[in-house]
């Protein structure tokens, strides 16, 4: 089972100092925190992708990760998500090879449609498209992957004719893709139609939302015939704050809650506590609720927390990556394995899907000169006059 | 249709609260029509849904967008009802804003076909043409099956005995929803949870 971090970039003010970090400060921070988590001892760090202030997310993940990728040596790198509504597929095909070949295949993508609507229009696109944009661009998508060159045709991208999206998947086998919704039933089918993975963000709504997305993407990842329910490949979020000693956690994560841009001003912590996945405790505390999620989602493959959120300045973040990696991840790596059924398989890595497919293949596609405008870089051209 | 259940929004707030006071006048007129005409199908269950005991929920959830389980389980009851009767003070020439809370917590399309019987209760009659011109819009919107017939009852209603009396008008009220009600079909949500659109369906929607 995998363990992580993700991060949403918001560049949210401190509630108890009063003081907003730069740009600059929170971008630099987000890379520090990558690092820290392959330190601990962590498997994955996922980042989100936003277009507006007031966040340092990055408009195309692939340049933050490319960058944390060339300062780690194990661990995944991630995205929660990346918008498949509004980005281009090709360009989505291209960066993300780019990045599976600068990681040596340490990476996978998570995507979503977006909540921030004004995206849609800023990116020419109609937020009431969002469901056929998610299934239309991922099947454009989908297609580049595995298709050398290909001739597409469809509703919401100009056509293409004999186009190559360079480079080619790393040893002939596209990332792996999981599929993230709260609510919409049209994604967890999409999820389970091409067999690839399902992720719930399981943070900011209750569990019955996830727990029926889950169980429905189960039952049609079996329909499809992809393996049993009990086989597909799940994801969750959740988000925690730690103290050694629950009353201070739950003392100093407060302000921090109380002020919080998604759901400050409304319930009180200990409400949002019981009516969401939110855990502000002790490490024993993060671990049994942790370990609960299984009694509602099966046996599943991946587990993200969400640690940086609501303006908590970088020391905080550092020390509870200490935690988790320290007292908390261990616990839960052996405890899920002691209660995984037999069967269930791990999440995909790049090597389990080199090794499925038999072995890697180089799929460079080697064409003489420019073969696109048909001139040839050695020869050189007559100048008509 | 055989009414089982009927849910009742009131927005009253006051303690006694003439809103909350129409709104089970109201309940009663219906469920004694449904009596008398449906035979042995008994009296349909009312469950009633006062925006009072969930004010800070209501709040909390359009700050969140998920409701409380306290919240849940009203919202529920509303959106599995058979019919809904909904009665609101008048707040500035319209529904109070804790009514329109409430309604804007409804998941989308929940309201869409439902029996809804609309009561409003304002200080004078001047305002009276507060439910045709606020809540009736309301209601279209949401695709709601509004009774023709509703009520507005001024303070000086409660207290008259003079042509158009109070009374008389919810009874009259009670009769025509219970008749709509005789006549309209179940209305059965479909749950996208169990009938999935399968994705072959949503490739093929693309090329058209």
């Amino acid at each position: 089972m995998q363990f992580g971090i993700f991060t949403v970039g918001d560049v949210t003010t401190d509630p108890t100092t009063g003081r907003t970090p730069t740009e600059n400060e929170r971008i630099k921070a987000t890379v520090a925190i990558a690092k820290k988590a392959e330190e601990v001892g962590l498997d994955v760090f996922a980042t989100g992708e936003h277009h507006n202030p007031p966040f340092a997310a990055p408009a195309n993940p692939p340049v933050l990760l490319a960058n944390i990728a060339a300062q780690t040596e194990r661990i995944i790198l991630s995205t929660s998500t990346t918008l498949i509504t509004t980005n281009d597929p090709v360009r989505i095909a291209q960066d993300y090879a780019y990045l599976q070949h600068l990681s040596d295949g340490r990476m996978d993508l998570m995507l979503g449609r977006g909540n921030t609507g004004p995206v849609y229009p800023w990116f020419g696109k109609d937020i009431r498209d969002g469901i056929p944009l998610a299934v239309e661009n991922y099947a454009l998508l989908h297609q580049l992957w595995r298709e050398d060159v290909v001739d597409w045709e469809g509703k919401y991208r100009t056509p293409l004719q004999g186009f190559t999206s360079t480079p080619r998947p790393l040893d002939g086998v596209p990332p792996f893709v999981w599929h993230g919704s709260i609510r919409s039933p049209e994604i967890a089918e999409q999820a389970a139609y091409y067999g690839d993975g399902f992720f719930s963000n399981h943070i900011f709504w209750p569990a019955s939302h996830t727990r029926q997305m889950v169980q429905l993407y189960r039952r049609r990842f079996e329909h499809y015939g992809h393996g049993s329910a009990d086989q597909a490949i799940v994801g969750l979020g959740g988000q925690v704050f730690m103290r050694r000693n629950s009353q201070d956690a739950v003392r100093d994560f407060r302000p921090y809650f109380d002020n919080a841009p998604v759901y400050g001003h409304g319930p009180s912590l200990e409400d949002f506590m019981s009516q969401t996945p939110l855990t502000v405790g002790s490490p024993e505390q993060v671990i049994e609720r942790t370990l609960g999620f299984r009694d509602y989602v099966g046996d599943y493959q991946r587990q993200l927390f969400l640690i940086d959120h609501a303006g908590l300045p970088l020391k905080t973040v550092l020390e509870q990556l200490d935690l988790l990696g320290e007292e908390v991840v261990p616990v839960l790596r052996r405890e899920f394995a002691a209660r995984r059924a037999a069967g269930v398989p791990d999440a995909p890595t790049h090597a389990s899907r080199v090794a499925a497919a038999g072995r890697g293949t180089d799929s460079t596609v080697y064409a003489e000169g420019d073969d696109v405008t048909g001139a040839s870089p050695v020869a050189p051209q007559e100048v008509s006059r | 249709m055989t009414t089982r259940s009927i849910a009742v929004i009131s927005a009253g707030i006051t303690e006694p609260s003439s809103t909350r006071l129409l709104a089970d006048r109201l309940t009663d007129a219906t469920v004694a029509a449904l009596v008398r005409g449906g035979g042995a199908e008994g009296e349909p269950v009312v469950e009633v849904v006062d925006v009072r005991d969930v004010a800070h929920d209501l709040t909390n959830n359009v700050l969140t967008g998920f409701a409380s389980p306290a919240l849940q389980a009203k919202l529920d009851a509303i959106v599995g009802a058979d019919a809904v009767i909904a009665v609101t003070p008048t707040y500035s020439a319209s529904y109070s804003g804790l009514f329109k809370m409430l309604v804007d917590v409804l998941p989308k399309e929940s309201l869409r076909d439902k029996p809804v019987l609309l009561g409003a209760t304002g200080g004078t009659a001047r305002h009276s043409l507060a439910i045709d011109h606020a809540l009736r819009p309301l209601f279209a919107y949401l695709g709601a099956l509004v009774a023709p017939v509703a009520v507005f009852a001024a303070s000086e209603d409660w207290g008259s005995v003079d042509a158009g009396r109070l009374g008389a008008r919810i009874e009259r009220a009670g009769d025509a929803f219970a008749r709509l009600l005789e006549g309209t079909p179940a209305a059965k949500p479909g749950d996208p949870f169990e009938d999935v659109t399968p994705f072959s369906a949503m490739l093929a929607d693309l090329r058209h």
